[in-house]
């Protein structure tokens, strides 16, 4: 046996950090999951009906999205106008539009109601009976009373969307000032803090947080019920895309309306952390 | 109710702070009973007691927060002073987590709608006092508990009140900030010589800092003895905690103190409950 030089194996420097990694595997799996699909539906392994390519889905989202004409416009004015006139846009749009008017609506009264019966004793022993009674139906159950009183315009899509933003943004609201250690409300007394400045100095933004975190329930709880009421009595809408597809078995289209939620639902989310991180600078975490 | 103009001739130095009968229950319980006491401006009194012997009660009451069930408390503010009566340093974390240091520390003088100048003066001199100038534009979250506290304290003293209230400011820090703490507030009090009325469960910390002591019975909270503490100003605590004086001082409350706490403690065994 020859004399060997002992040394401790070299360890190969770690190239990638275990951040990098995650990161790197957390795109990788979509991706990853997207060819396996497309692969299986090419060879025939699923049935295309139910599961076409994400190729054919991407291909007709292109399509409804008016993008090749789009392209070959010669002016940024005449882009946007192809643009704006996609159908996809238009549907998106809409539902973009019931959105925000239901979140508008549903969210002022809910605040100010809300924050009323955090503070306010009466209030909280009227309102909240009621609340507690209504509270429990499916939001969705509601829809054909909606449509009966709403009619099939507009107004019943908006009015979903705000009770679903009502719900839990009041009830956050009561709770988050409900919550306010009673240490700040003292310290507002000391320190004569008139009602004005005690509901702008402690109750605010001392519930804040709790708010913010209704308000991001309520718009998700929104996002599902404008694609059921859209389903039911709307002549646009992603909601009604989606079952004009079903209706005319256009699967791929399907596919193309979910995509757009999930794409609104996670814009919106990104949306609100940061509009959360903003508002609220001094959350810790 | 102003004392009448008799009264006023008689009293050797009119008290900033005068007390009498005063009694606080809060249903079966007797917080507070009959407590009468003067409290001379300038003068740093500090109380202690057994826990839930209703120091904190009787601060409160002090402080506005609170309303007393029977006697009177009087604080001798001059006619037309703008300046509060009041400003309490309130025990464990006080100051708006959603508001950045300057904004917790210019807190009172905003609330009374002071001059933007002046707050900014104000303000800024404590901040600088209390070692914060550098912190602030951040939030509480990013201080130390120490430091909170130093902001809680900067708070009270910008409002400029004829009386500073604290209660247990200290209690929740360690024992170094806490010795830092008591330096840095015997240095800005010695300023100003504002009244201090100080709530403590630390013996030493009432020999360290006050002027006079006044020691209460375990529940119902009646007055029980008043220590003055005739040690020299300005004090030095490292000092003070090796001279002589300083110890009978501790051992003179202590003594007068411990059967309240034996007391309070057999009552709360009696009842079951922590108070």
């Amino acid at each position: 046996m020859t004399a060997q030089s002992v040394t401790a194996p070299a360890r190969r420097p770690r190239e990638l950090s275990l951040r990098d990694r995650d990161r790197i595997l957390s795109i990788a799996s979509p991706i990853g999951l997207l060819l396996v699909w497309e692969i299986a539906a090419r060879a025939g392994l699923i049935d295309t009906r139910f599961f076409p390519a994400p190729s054919s889905i991407l291909s007709l989202l292109v399509q409804l999205l008016n993008l090749r004409e789009a392209w070959a416009q010669p002016t940024l004015y005449k882009t946007w106008v192809a643009l704006t006139s996609g159908e996809l846009e238009m549907d998106t749009a809409a539902s973009l539009q019931r959105l925000f008017w239901g979140t508008l609506f549903g969210g002022v009264p809910a605040l100010v109601l809300g924050i009323a019966m955090g503070l306010s004793r009466t209030t909280r022993a009227l309102v909240d009976p009621l609340i507690a009674a209504t509270y429990p139906i499916p939001k969705s159950a509601i829809l054909p009373l909606v449509l009966l009183i709403f009619g099939l315009g507009e107004s019943s899509k908006i009015f979903m969307v705000a009770v679903g933003v009502f719900f839990p943004l009041a009830i956050n609201a009561t709770t988050g000032v409900r919550e306010i250690n009673k240490i700040y409300l003292d310290v507002g007394r000391n320190y004569k803090a008139d009602r004005w400045n005690t509901f702008w100095t402690i109750a605010l933004p001392g519930a804040l947080p709790t708010i913010v975190t209704g308000f991001k329930l309520g718009v998700g709880i929104g996002l599902i019920l404008i694609a059921i009421a859209e389903m039911n009595g709307a002549k646009n809408g992603l909601g009604f895309m989606i079952w004009s597809a079903w209706e005319i078995f256009a699967v791929e289209q399907m596919y193309v309306g979910l995509f757009m939620f999930g794409l609104i639902g996670i814009t919106l989310t990104v949306a609100l952390n940061e509009l959360e991180r903003i508002i609220i600078p001094w959350k810790t975490s | 109710m102003p004392l009448r103009p008799v009264e006023r001739a008689v009293a050797a130095v009119r008290p900033a702070i005068r007390i009498r009968e005063l009694t606080k229950t809060f249903g079966d319980l007797v917080a507070v009973d009959h407590v009468s006491l003067d409290i001379v401006p300038g003068e740093f009194f500090m109380i202690v007691g057994p826990s839930g012997c209703g120091k904190t009660t009787l601060l409160r009451i002090l402080a506005g927060l609170e309303t007393a069930t029977s006697g009177s408390i009087e604080i001798d503010v001059p006619a037309g002073s703008k300046r509060p009566d009041n400003s309490m340093v309130f025990q464990g974390d006080s100051i708006f987590p959603w508001m950045t240091v300057w904004q917790n520390a210019s807190y009172g003088l905003r609330m009374r709608k002071v001059a933007a100048a002046q707050i900014k003066d104000v303000v800024g001199y404590y901040l600088d006092r209390t070692g914060l100038a550098r912190f602030a534009h951040y939030y509480p979250h990013q201080l130390s508990g120490g430091m909170r506290q130093r902001v809680a304290i900067a708070r009270a003293f910008a409002n400029d009140p004829h009386i500073l209230l604290m209660d247990e400011p200290f209690s929740a820090l360690d024992a170094q900030n806490k010795l830092l703490l008591q330096e840095e507030l015997l240095h800005i009090w010695e300023e100003h010589k504002k009244t201090v009325v100080f709530i403590t469960h630390s013996v030493d910390e009432a020999v360290l800092l006050g002027d006079r002591v006044m020691v209460m019975t375990a529940q119902p909270g009646r007055l029980k003895q008043f220590v003055p503490i005739a040690l020299e100003r300005p004090r030095d605590i490292m000092e003070l905690q090796g001279a002589p004086e300083y110890g009978e001082l501790v051992h003179r409350i202590w003594s007068s103190l411990r059967d309240e706490v034996q007391r309070a403690r057999e009552l709360e065994e009696r009842i079951g409950v922590k108070s």
